[in-house]
Order: C-alpha cells, then sequence, then structure tokens
C-alpha cells in the first residue's frame, strides 16, 4: 500500500489535486472513457465529428482572416486580396475558410440523412435534434452573412435578392427589409451589421449550440444503425452489453475517418479551391456593383435546393402574390424537419426495419433534394419551374405524409442485439 | 424568366435596367462565338514576361492590377532585375514597391469611355483564360461603334482596338475575302479618336484600294486580318495574345504554383498519418468481438 | 501480422508513431498562421528603404521636415567642425560613450556615431519610451540645463542626448539613440534602411 503510494508519479498526484478542484475525471469518464457507444456503428457516424473538425477549421481560420479584413464597403473587396495577394500564406488561410464553409454544409447533410435514415430523431433524442436543427439555421445564417463579407459582386447581389425577399411579408415587407439593410440599398452600413454577426453574434451561437448538442448526446446516448436503445441490456457492473467506451474505440476510430476527410479537404482546397465557380463564384471575383447584376444569380450550392423551392411558386394564392408564398414554401421546407419527431409514427427507428414505403420516400427525398440543388443553380426555365413543382411536393410529402405511410406499412423485426459494424 | 421572377425583379432592380442597357458594362451578355482553345503555361516565364510588356505597354493607361506590386510581379516572373523593371516597365514613375495601378484618374476614365476602365487584376477568374485570350483576337472594324471596332467575344464593347498596331485591321469576311477600303478604314478610324494609336505605329499608309462591301450579314462568324495592316503576322499576333492571357492567368491568382506544389507534399503527408492511423485503429478494434452479421430478409408482404 | 489477437507492443509502437506524425502535421498546420502575421508585402514596401536629399542641410541644423522611415522620424543633423571636436573630447557626463550598449551599425560606433563625421542619422525616438526629442543644437544654457552643449533633449521623461545622439548619465532613457542601417549615393543622396555597400564611400 505504502509501495504504490510512493510510486505515484507527478502526473497522478497532479490529477488528485486538480480533481479535488475540477471533476476533470469524472468529466472525460461522462464523456469519453465511460461514455459508451454502440459498436456498430457505421460510416454515417462519422460526420458529427467531422462536423466538429470543420467547426474549428473555421474558428481558427476566420479568426485569423479578420486579422487582415476591413468591414467597410470602399475596403473589403480590397482587403480580401490584400490578404490574397500580400499576406504570406494569406490565400492559404482564406481557402481554407471558403472551403470550409461548403465542407461544413456537405457533411452537415450528410450528418442530417444519418438522422433521418436511423430515425435518431426519435424519442428520446428530440432535444437533441431540435437543437441541431437550432444549428443548421445558425449555420445558414453564417453562411449568408459571411457571403456578403467579400464585397464581390455575387456576394452583394446574392445579399441583395435574399433581403428583398423580406420585402414579401405583408404590409410591413418593405420597411423590414430598409430595417434589415439599414439602408435603402444594400450598403456599407449593412456590411458592418452583417460582419459583427457572422464573426461575434452567430459564432458564439454556435459553439454554445454544439455544446449543448452533445450534453444532450452523452446524457441519453448514442443511437446506432438499428435504431434499438443498447441501454437495454446491460452486464452486471451497467455497461451496456453492445457499447464500448468512445475512448480509445471510437477516438481512434474517428481519427482515421478525419484524416481521411482532411485529404479530401486539402485536395479541394489546394487544387481546386473555387471547385468550379461552385465554392466560389465567378463574378465575385470583382467588386460589388450596385448598377451591374452579374447576368446570373445563384446563391451558394448550399442554398440552392431551398432557392429552387422559392422560385417553383409561381402563382398567387387567397390574394397574396406569388413571392410571398415562395418565401412560405421556403421557409417551411427549411424549418419543417423541425418537427420531424413527431411524424414519424413508426413502430421501429432504422430504416433497416421499416417498409418499403419509408424507403422509397426517403429515395426519393434525397432524389428531390438533389434535383432542386441543381435546379437552383442553373437560370430558371419553364421545364426547370415545373420540374422544381414537382421535386417541391416530393419533398413536403415526404413530412406531410410521414404520419400516415409509417403507421401503414409493414416493418420488419427489430433485433435483440445490434448487428453488422466494423 | 418566370412570370414571378419578371414582378420581383422589375420590382427591386427596375430602376437599374435602364443603366444597364445604356452602359453595356462589364456584365454584358457573352456572345455564341466559338471560343478557340487556349491552355494556360505558368511555367513559361518567357511567355509571362512577354505578357508583362505588352500589358504596360498597351493596357496599364487604362487597366491597373491595382492589388499586385511591381516587385512580387518580377520575382514571380523569374527575377526581373530592378533596373530592367525601372527601365522598361514601369512607366508610371512609381517606386518598384507600388502597386501596378494605371495613372488614368476616373473622372477621365468615364468621360472617354462611359465607365471605369475595371481593374483586370483577376479577370480571368471573373472570365477564363481561354476568354481572354479569344477576346483580344476578335477585334473586327465596325464604323457604327464609337471606336470604330467590335468585338465578337464581347459585343459593342465600350473600349477601342489598342492591339491594333500589332494586329493590324481585322474585318468581317463572310462572303470569300472581302474588299475593304483601307484608306476609308483609317478615316473612321481617325474620326473616332484613335489617332494616338495609330500614329505609334508610323505605317505607311500608301495601300492599294480595295472595295468595301454593303450588307455584311449581322453574325459573320469569320474574321479576317488584312496583311501587311499591322506590325506582326497572324502567328505573332496569336502569340501575343496568348502571352497577355497567359499573363493575366498568373495575375488571378498568383499563389497557384506554389498552392499546388505545397498540396502535393500536405497530402502524401496526410495520407502516410492515414495509414498510421488506420493500422492504429485497427489495432485497437482487435478488442471489440464482433456482432452478428446484419440480417437481410426479405420482406414477407407489404401490405 | 496478426490479424485476431491484439498486440499491446504493436499498440504501444503504433500509438507512438501516430501520436509522433500527428505532433509534425498538427505543427505545420500552424505554420500558415504564424507566417500570416509576419511583415506582408505592403508592409514590406512601405519599409522599404528611402532616398533623403540632403544638399539643403546646413551645417548646426537638422533636416526638415523629417524624412520618415518605417513609421518613425529621422533625424539628419549637419554638425559643425567644433561640435565634432567637442563630441571627440568630452564625454563625462556621457552614460554609453563608446556606445556599448547601444543598437547601431558597426560603422556608427564611434564617437560621431556617424558614416562620416559630421552627417549623423538617428531614429528620432527617445530609448526610454519612444517620445520624439526636441533638437536643441546651440551651446547656450537652456531652461533645462544651465551648461547645454547643444543636443537633443527629450520633453517627456528629461533625457538629454548630445549632438551624437548619446544620452548622458542619470537620466532615464538608457541607451543611446538608434542608429537606422543607411549609406550615401553622394554628397546630396543618403539611403536609409539600406546597407549594400553599393556606392563608394
Amino acid at each position: 500500500m505504502s509501495e504504490s503510494l510512493e510510486n505515484r508519479g507527478f502526473i497522478a498526484r497532479s490529477m488528485t489535486w486538480i480533481n479535488a478542484r475540477f471533476p476533470w475525471t469524472p468529466t472525460m469518464e461522462k464523456h469519453a472513457t465511460k461514455y459508451y457507444a454502440p459498436k456498430n456503428f457505421n460510416v454515417w457516424y462519422v460526420f458529427g465529428v467531422l462536423a466538429f473538425v470543420v467547426l474549428i477549421i473555421q474558428l481558427v481560420t476566420g479568426l485569423f482572416l479578420t486579422m487582415n479584413y476591413v468591414p467597410t464597403a470602399e475596403g473589403a473587396f480590397g482587403s480580401i486580396e490584400y490578404a490574397m495577394h500580400e499576406v504570406d500564406l494569406g490565400w492559404l488561410i482564406r481557402y481554407a475558410h471558403s472551403t470550409g464553409a461548403s465542407a461544413f454544409f456537405v457533411v452537415i447533410y450528410l450528418h442530417m440523412f444519418r438522422g433521418f435514415a436511423y430515425g435518431s430523431y426519435r424519442k428520446p433524442r428530440e432535444l437533441i435534434w431540435l437543437i441541431g436543427m437550432g444549428i443548421y439555421l445558425v449555420l445558414m445564417a453564417e453562411g449568408f452573412f459571411g457571403y456578403l463579407l467579400p464585397w464581390g459582386n455575387m456576394s452583394y447581389w446574392g445579399a441583395q435578392v435574399i433581403v428583398s425577399l423580406v420585402g414579401a411579408v405583408p404590409i410591413v415587407g418593405a420597411d423590414l427589409a430598409e430595417w434589415v439593410r439599414g439602408d435603402f440599398v444594400l450598403s456599407g452600413i449593412t456590411l458592418n451589421r452583417f460582419f459583427a454577426l457572422h464573426v461575434f453574434a452567430l459564432p458564439g451561437v454556435l459553439v454554445v449550440l454544439v455544446f449543448v448538442h452533445m450534453v444532450a448526446l452523452h446524457h441519453v446516448g448514442s443511437n446506432n444503425p438499428d435504431g434499438i436503445e443498447i441501454k437495454n441490456k446491460k452486464d452486471e457492473k451497467g455497461v451496456p452489453l453492445d457499447g464500448i467506451p468512445f475512448h480509445p474505440y471510437y477516438t481512434v476510430h474517428d481519427f482515421f475517418a478525419v484524416m481521411v476527410f482532411l485529404i479530401l479537404f486539402c485536395a479541394v482546397m489546394f487544387f481546386a479551391p473555387e471547385m468550379f465557380g461552385y465554392f466560389i463564384e465567378k463574378p465575385n471575383f470583382e467588386i460589388a456593383n450596385p448598377i451591374a447584376t452579374p447576368d446570373h444569380i445563384a446563391p451558394v450550392w448550399y442554398y440552392t435546393p431551398f432557392y429552387a423551392m422559392l422560385r417553383a411558386v409561381t402563382f398567387p394564392l387567397f390574394g397574396l402574390d406569388a413571392k410571398f408564398w415562395g418565401l412560405v414554401v421556403m421557409a417551411g421546407a427549411i424549418l419543417i424537419p423541425i418537427a420531424l419527431p413527431w411524424l414519424d409514427k413508426s413502430p421501429v427507428k432504422s430504416i433497416r426495419y421499416k417498409g418499403r414505403i419509408s424507403k422509397f420516400m426517403l429515395g426519393m427525398l434525397v432524389i428531390s433534394f438533389i434535383v432542386l440543388g441543381y435546379l437552383g443553380t442553373i437560370p430558371p426555365s419553364g421545364f426547370g419551374t415545373a420540374t422544381a413543382q414537382i421535386a417541391t411536393l416530393v419533398y413536403f410529402s415526404y413530412f406531410l405524409l410521414m404520419p400516415w405511410y409509417t403507421q401503414r406499412e409493414k416493418t420488419k423485426p427489430v433485433p435483440e442485439r445490434v448487428t453488422g459494424g466494423h | 424568366m418566370s412570370s414571378f421572377e419578371c414582378v420581383k425583379w422589375s420590382k427591386f432592380f427596375g430602376s437599374f435596367v435602364v443603366v444597364l442597357l445604356g452602359l453595356s458594362l462589364w456584365g454584358a451578355s457573352d456572345s455564341d462565338w466559338d471560343l478557340e482553345p487556349m491552355k494556360p503555361n505558368l511555367r513559361d516565364k518567357d511567355s509571362l514576361q512577354r505578357g508583362l510588356g505588352l500589358y504596360v505597354n498597351f493596357c496599364l493607361g487604362c487597366h491597373s492590377l491595382q492589388y499586385r506590386r511591381y516587385e512580387r510581379t518580377a520575382k514571380d516572373l523569374g527575377d526581373i532585375p530592378k533596373d530592367l523593371m525601372l527601365e522598361n516597365v514601369i512607366f508610371t514613375g512609381q517606386p518598384i514597391g507600388g502597386y501596378m495601378k494605371s495613372s488614368m484618374s476616373k473622372e477621365d476614365a468615364k468621360n472617354w469611355f462611359g465607365a471605369a476602365p475595371p481593374d483586370l487584376t483577376m479577370v480571368t477568374r471573373v472570365r477564363s483564360p481561354k476568354w481572354v485570350y479569344n477576346f483580344l483576337k476578335t477585334f473586327y472594324i465596325d464604323d457604327k461603334r464609337p471606336f470604330g471596332v467590335n468585338n465578337k467575344v464581347f459585343p459593342n464593347v465600350g473600349m477601342p482596338h489598342v492591339l491594333l498596331p500589332l494586329q493590324g485591321f481585322a474585318v468581317e469576311d463572310c462572303f470569300g475575302y472581302e474588299a475593304v477600303d483601307l484608306m476609308e478604314l483609317e478615316s473612321i478610324l481617325r474620326e473616332k479618336k484613335l489617332e494616338g494609336i495609330l500614329t505609334r505605329t508610323d505605317r505607311e499608309t500608301e495601300v492599294e484600294p480595295w472595295d468595301r462591301l454593303e450588307g455584311r450579314e449581322p453574325n459573320c462568324p469569320e474574321l479576317t486580318t488584312i496583311p501587311e495592316t499591322g506590325l506582326y503576322n497572324v502567328e505573332q499576333f496569336d502569340q501575343a495574345a496568348y502571352d497577355l492571357a497567359n499573363f493575366l492567368h498568373y495575375m488571378g491568382d498568383p499563389s497557384r504554383e506554389i498552392r499546388q506544389s505545397m498540396g502535393g507534399y500536405v497530402i502524401v503527408f496526410l495520407v502516410i498519418l492515414t495509414i498510421f492511423a488506420y493500422f492504429l485503429k485497427r489495432e485497437y478494434w482487435k478488442d471489440v468481438p464482433k456482432s452478428p452479421p446484419r440480417v437481410r430478409k426479405e420482406h414477407t408482404s407489404e401490405l | 501480422m496478426d490479424d485476431t489477437n491484439p498486440s499491446p507492443v504493436t499498440r504501444r509502437y503504433l500509438l507512438i508513431a501516430t501520436s509522433a506524425v500527428t505532433t509534425v502535421g498538427a505543427a505545420g498546420a500552424a505554420v500558415p498562421f504564424a507566417r500570416s502575421w509576419s511583415p506582408s508585402e505592403k508592409a514590406k514596401a512601405l519599409g522599404a528603404p528611402i532616398e533623403v536629399d540632403i544638399t539643403k542641410l546646413k551645417p548646426g541644423e537638422i533636416l526638415k521636415p523629417a524624412p520618415e522611415w518605417r513609421g518613425r522620424g529621422i533625424v539628419v543633423i549637419y554638425r559643425t567642425s567644433e561640435a565634432i571636436e567637442r563630441l571627440e573630447a568630452e564625454n563625462r557626463r556621457l552614460a554609453d560613450p563608446t556606445s556599448k550598449r547601444s543598437v547601431q551599425p558597426n560603422y556608427a560606433k564611434n564617437s560621431t556615431r556617424s558614416r562620416r563625421p559630421e552627417i549623423g542619422v538617428y531614429l528620432s525616438q527617445c530609448t526610454h519610451l519612444g517620445c520624439v526629442p526636441k533638437y536643441y543644437g546651440e551651446a547656450k544654457p537652456e531652461p533645462f540645463d544651465a551648461r547645454w552643449k547643444g543636443g537633443f533633449f527629450c520633453p517627456c521623461h528629461g533625457s538629454k542626448f548630445d549632438l551624437a545622439g548619446r544620452v548622458e548619465k542619470n537620466l532615464p532613457a538608457p541607451t543611446n539613440l538608434e542608429v537606422p542601417v543607411h549609406q550615401f549615393e553622394n554628397d546630396a543622396i543618403l539611403h536609409v534602411g539600406i546597407d549594400t555597400e553599393e556606392f563608394d564611400e
């Protein structure tokens, strides 16, 4: 006994000292070494970690970008080019941030799809889902405000169009749009407030929401591809039979996943930072010009599905014009996943054990989202608008018909213990 | 454009439309002219240096490269010595560490051209090197335009054909070889205030008369350069246009070469790290007992 | 390699190797951020050497207006021969008469702290807290010193420097005024911020 006490090294003694003052070891145990995650995670379960990695990339590169950025209408464009041309490796930091913006949405959309497929929003994870949707909305706002900051011509007109959308709100619309801009046109005044929101307010909210998201997750435990609760089957020590400690098993697992992701990320960042006009649009290489609209205004790719839905509404209804209904449809499309936990009436969580209709509807949802995403990048046409209208209906039917088809279809029996995996 | 779109646009940008149409600015719509291929080559420092020389002689008078310094350009284009830069490149009296700015004031520019000539630092990123190459090659004589020339790639462009002394006269050529009165062309161009450029070439005006063909097609797909009217022959002029486009390609993203070589190293490093990470993961996961395989039973019946 | 049984030794080596490579990677990832803080090309261009025309400089005076280099004023002083003699003779009052602790190029480590005895080039910045010392060129009693022999007086905390920028003892400023690298192209042109030995001295 005394021997072991003598042998206690400096680190062990330090840990005792710290733990008496801060719950370091209990925290580590709760969130890593004794956080039991299902052992059958598949590749869809890495995107949460990847989103966290991208968040770090964005926070760090964003911090360093502000060191060269000038948030004025006169200076913004030039200051970005200053970072690109004159600051040592400034181009790398800028491209990391612009690539990171798109990468954020890539991993978030895949992360959300995982939730759709395996019923991660179902009881008891409704709050995780709602917080996650909050993160998604803040992220969209981040992207929107951030896109104005380079003060390129697409920045300007993209923001102009979206702010003008606010004007579609009946009665107060025009005043509201003016209030958002702080000016009669989009100007340096607008740029200043967007800058403050983008670099200060929203990142703070984002970090808090991500923290809460993870606290909630670690409280109820992770879902898995089988959609069954591993906490229902525990050994005599109270450890879930199908659970493995997050650390070290999922830390080494996710580390590998992060490395694969970084290879792809760097491939884009170093070799195709503009991603053929999808990550950085061509007109954004010329300075904002309030009297010359780019030939074709398209938002960045991650908004285009919703932009296509906005444009798909071409008819007035109930005495309100199409523009207003377009706004309603777009907002509805963005917000409707919030209701998922209460729309899904299936006795099973995972798509593995749901019926054919659910599988078909999920497939159609993905297809409609991709089709809408593509249509949103190209100029409107008659055929395109008709296709977008159909795709919009498909998109909404996934959600609105869910209470009906999830109850009606026959599901497969769910196994007692998890299956598959590594 | 759908009716919905029209309503939206007219409401918010209607007031700008008139201005847009009137000025036919930078963002004017692209023509359907078939662009010739052009592959930039940043390793060809001779081409880049020739491009720099052409740019400062013919373009920099109006179009700044305001985000770039002479010194860095000299360094990137093969360590051009300072004396050489000061003698042959910097005409504006700026220090070598200065930005490559045009000495023309914005007010003058607006008076002469109706709009300030855009900065061209990133023109190849807004358009493409191929576009710039073809743009430079497709000026042709058109007496209906204020500067006596028009362009196939950028119809109704609001600038003179600055490289005319090099290229000579290019004309639309739809009905075989077209006869054009050079004397008449020259007087048109003189009227269009291009005298300065013409005298710079010290070209003899004693050329045989050509008959100008009336009733040209509106979208003539062929251009022909009249031989012996410019300092360069067709191949030489193509090369000059290539050099300029190549130089502007460099200008648009001067970190491209270092970016790509650095990217190679970074990715090789990450691949090595990924291999380590993979084996580490595999080693640890030997502890984890395998789950039974997924059951993929067919649905017995649906409804 | 054994594919099924865990091997503690392999695991340990793999862990060490992966950690080592990761550390290298993390250090590499920090490089762009660290390098982005070094002077940009704009800063370098603004900090480029300057040319100073010294033809208008008269004995006993300093160049007005003071030329600026890297955001700081430069004192260019033309000393009279009497002043030079005095600088060589007197150093009892000085804190660092031989400029051992002060900052200057080697060619300015002499009694006049200059390349040419008559022309001195100094940063117009007190070595105490960076105020701009004022020039009192004449040897006559001044309010701050009854035995003033000419030099620079810092209005902030009263440090006194002689005509070679050498600080007096027992005053706040610890060292002599800094001498920037400089060279003379000829009798008319002085370059500050460059020292290439390109021109004959």
